[in-house]
């Protein structure tokens, strides 16, 4: 298939509210960016919202009106990218916000994040774009990129105007919550690609094999009783979507991978040459089947949590690189959703301010995973949307935070700053604190003095 | 202290074995004219089901009286929980009345915990969407240990829809801790997958029923048609229907109820003494009582029934080193070799 008649995407646009440039001298940190190859103590000077000098601990100077931050025993990363969060606005602002969740994200050390269309109304109309982007523009703590639907009212037959809407600023398109049930429909889509010149972000489950499934079809399934939703509902998706992008020449993103088939399609697609990426979660990363046990409904999620030898696959798809990046799902829901029983509870799982913590914690200190590793994975998510990838190196724009590896927490013990507390972590003790974020070049984010705890 | 019955899982033996014995003592309470004890007077008993139940509600209704105390039955039309007022809200009103234990059937998974979670009260599971029904387990065992005098090594056959059925989940649990070698069988369609990790074995056909001491057939619900995991019930009934050709003489057969006569049991069975279908009904009452009482008063001092509990349990006792293994004595192979139509199938006889 010819890319010459395709279209060049303009840059993606992203929105925030307007906040004063950074001017920080941050002294005697760890940097850690892998890709800029820093990995050591210095000091980190950023001005008028960009990263103005590196240099050693005590080389900078602080010039006159500039803040400067004591940083000695914290880590500073290349701010976070999350391509996966859900407002739930419009619709559901009682479940997430734009600045509630830009906040939380922020919280989280993300400097930037993507917001998913399934909303109420779903984001499939310019108009429903233009006015997201522009409450964005004065409420988001970091800057926020919206895709819209791949199908009116995800219905799954008719396309949206993808054109048009790449033009009012989609990023990329997506039915994420639902899957494109038909490959026909997702064929069409893949060709009209070449005209909306975005990426395809793919929610991967076949319903029919889904079923009335609650969590990962297996021991524990059978022993509860619930209805499962087994591996292959979403592997076999994969599969066929990424064998129809190949045939079209299309990109796409699979999102959320949670069983190891998936990982083995993605794969077998990437070394056929289709332009495909993928994403896990924090959550899928870290808990199994077995934390469902108690059928606590923070842990139901689709895809759910599988078994242990899916975590195992998703970890290795992420180290090889077979799983580009770490996306949350952030996914609020109400209390009173949430505290029906188990198989009637909504699926989803918050993720934003526990996403770096939960990795480290359960991956990067037993010694599973390094840190460069997930520090890597955490700021690659844009770079697939064509976001330029955060850095430290001078003259980028400043995306930066400063995260305490020391303090130790309990997930919601003060809170979340989320609307919502679905958390599958909640009250679980995990290490790493965000302390300071800098996102697009402005602090998003200092963590109350109130809410710190050190050990 | 707070203390419920949410699954068999959390049961290990010496429980179940109390409950037994708590519910034979209870047996003779029924015997009596008077089937009533002061035990659990001025408690109060809370029965909150959101499905369809006689047999379970009942019971339960006629322990928590002979057991003297104060019932509510509260029954939520239809069995939406998501309409209306929530569970949570309707059980922190209940709870408003101070019950001592609340009984809650549901059409969902986990709905017993979270009921756990919400009032002081103490709670048990009667039943919670496919997953569990943990009192008719109970009822199950000492059904088949007054008949047999053990359960040690009985060969187990659960057959029909597990996957839809709470009774099997519990009853896989049960029979295996008690010592069963269970196997679960039916149509491929209607087993879940990785059930073998309950601690049974799976077959899809009826070819090895012969070996079983005991078979347990599972109802089977037309809707099961419907949604296309059986042909047709006819192919069904052909294949896994317990008939008078199936049904050795040696075997027993139990049934959880209702049954749907010419669908999972033909007729002929179902009216056979290896049948234990009306006794499990009548074991009902008993092992609800002696849950109920192992939940409330147990710890207590005992007094009145929980001592001629001690007499049942000496008595059990004694059966395990000395009566029953001289009437079924051990072989290597089928640890019990009783001729067709003896010992296992015949009724129990007065008890040592």
């Amino acid at each position: 298939m010819s890319t010459a008649d395709r279209r060049t995407a303009a840059a993606v646009e992203f929105d925030a509210r307007p906040s004063p440039a950074a001017d920080l001298l941050v002294r005697g940190a760890h940097l850690l960016d892998p890709r800029a190859g820093l990995d050591g103590p210095g000091d980190l000077l950023l001005r008028d919202g960009r990263i103005a000098q590196v240099g050693a601990p005590g080389a900078l100077e602080a010039p006159d009106g500039c803040e400067e931050i004591d940083a000695s025993g914290l880590h500073a990363f290349p701010a976070f990218f999350d391509p996966h969060v859900h407002l739930r606005t419009p619709g559901r602002e009682d479940e997430e916000d734009v600045e509630s969740g830009t906040r939380a994200a922020a919280a989280g050390g993300f400097g930037g994040i993507l917001a998913m269309p399934n909303t109420d109304p779903v984001v499939d109309v310019a108009p429903v774009l233009l006015s997201l982007r522009e409450r964005a523009r004065t409420e988001a703590h970091v800057p926020v990129g919206f895709l819209a639907a791949i199908t009116r009212a995800q219905s799954g037959t008719e396309l949206t105007e993808m054109a048009e809407l790449a033009d009012a600023g989609a990023v990329a398109f997506t039915d994420d919550g639902l899957p494109v049930r038909s490959a026909g429909v997702l064929r069409l889509a893949l060709q009209y690609q070449r005209l909306a010149g975005r990426p395809l972000a793919l929610h991967e489950e076949d319903p029919g094999l889904s079923g009335p499934g609650a969590m990962h079809e297996g021991a524990v399934s059978a022993l509860l009783g619930v209805a499962g939703i087994p591996s292959i509902s979403e592997s076999t998706m994969v599969a066929r979507d990424a064998a129809v992008a190949g045939y079209e020449g299309g990109q796409v993103h699979m999102q959320h991978l949670s069983a190891r088939e998936s990982v083995e399609a993605v794969e077998h697609a990437k070394a056929r040459g289709v332009a495909v990426s993928a994403e896990v979660s924090p959550h899928h990363l870290t808990l199994t089947e077995d934390d469902v046990r108690a059928l606590d409904t923070a842990r139901k999620m689709n895809p759910p949590l599988r078994a242990q030898a899916d975590r195992h696959a998703l970890i290795d798809g992420l180290r090889s690189g077979v799983i580009d990046c770490v996306a949350t799902d952030h996914a609020p829901h109400a209390r009173e959703e949430k505290e029906d029983p188990f198989e009637l509870a909504p699926m989803g799982t918050t993720g934003l301010e526990t996403a770096f913590a939960a990795l480290y914690t359960e991956l990067v200190l037993p010694g599973v995973l390094g840190l460069e590793l997930v520090v890597e994975r955490l700021t690659a998510g844009g770079a697939l949307f064509g976001v330029a990838v955060p850095t430290l190196r001078p003259e980028a724009e400043a995306n930066v935070c400063l995260v305490d590896l020391e303090a130790r927490w309990t997930v919601g013990e003060t809170g979340y700053q989320s609307r919502s507390d679905n958390s599958c972590f909640a009250g679980r003790e995990l290490a790493g604190r965000v302390r300071l974020t800098v996102a697009g070049g402005a602090v998003a984010w200092r963590e109350p003095a109130t809410a710190s705890s050190t050990a | 202290m707070k203390r419920s019955l949410l699954s068999i899982e959390d049961l290990a033996r010496a429980d179940i074995e109390r409950i037994l014995d708590r519910a034979e003592s209870f047996a003779e309470v029924s015997g009596r004219a008077i089937k009533k004890v002061p035990a659990l007077r001025g408690r109060t008993v809370l029965n909150l089901f959101y499905e369809a139940s006689t047999r379970t509600s009942s019971s339960f209704e006629l322990a928590a009286k002979r057991l003297s105390a104060d019932t509510v039955s509260v029954r939520a039309q239809g069995s939406a929980v998501d309409k209306g007022e929530s569970l949570k809200d309707t059980v922190q009103t209940l709870s408003a009345y101070d019950p001592a234990l609340v009984v809650i059937r549901s059409p969902w998974a986990g709905a017993a915990e979270l009921v756990a979670r919400w009032t002081p009260a103490g709670v048990v599971n009667a039943g919670d969407g496919k997953r569990e029904h943990p009192t008719q387990a109970l009822l199950d065992l000492y059904t088949l240990w007054r008949r047999v005098g053990r359960l040690d090594g009985l060969k187990v056959w659960i057959v029909g829809d597990v996957l839809h059925s709470r009774v099997a989940r519990s009853n896989i649990l049960a029979f295996a801790r008690m010592g069963c070698e269970v196997t679960v069988a039916g149509p491929p369609t209607l087993i879940p997958r990785e059930i073998e990790s309950l601690g049974c074995r799976v077959r899809s056909s009826l070819d090895e029923l012969g070996e079983a001491d005991v078979i347990y057939a599972l109802r089977m619900q037309r809707e099961r048609m419907e949604e296309a995991f059986v042909p047709s019930l006819r192919e069904y009934a052909e294949r896994y229907q317990i008939d008078a050709r199936r049904l050795q003489p040696h075997q027993i057969l139990m049934h959880p109820g209702p049954v749907n006569r010419g669908v999972e049991l033909s007729a002929q069975v179902i009216d056979s003494p290896q049948a234990l279908i009306s006794q499990q009904v009548e074991s009902g009452v008993v092992v609800r009582m002696a849950v109920l009482y192992e939940l409330l008063a147990s710890g207590e001092e005992e007094e009145g029934v929980a001592a001629s509990a001690t007499t049942a349990a000496a008595a059990r006792a004694r059966d395990a080193d000395g009566a029953v293994a001289e009437r079924l004595p051990d072989g290597s192979e089928h640890p019990i070799e009783v001729a067709p139509g003896e010992h296992l199938a015949a009724p129990a006889g007065p008890r040592p």
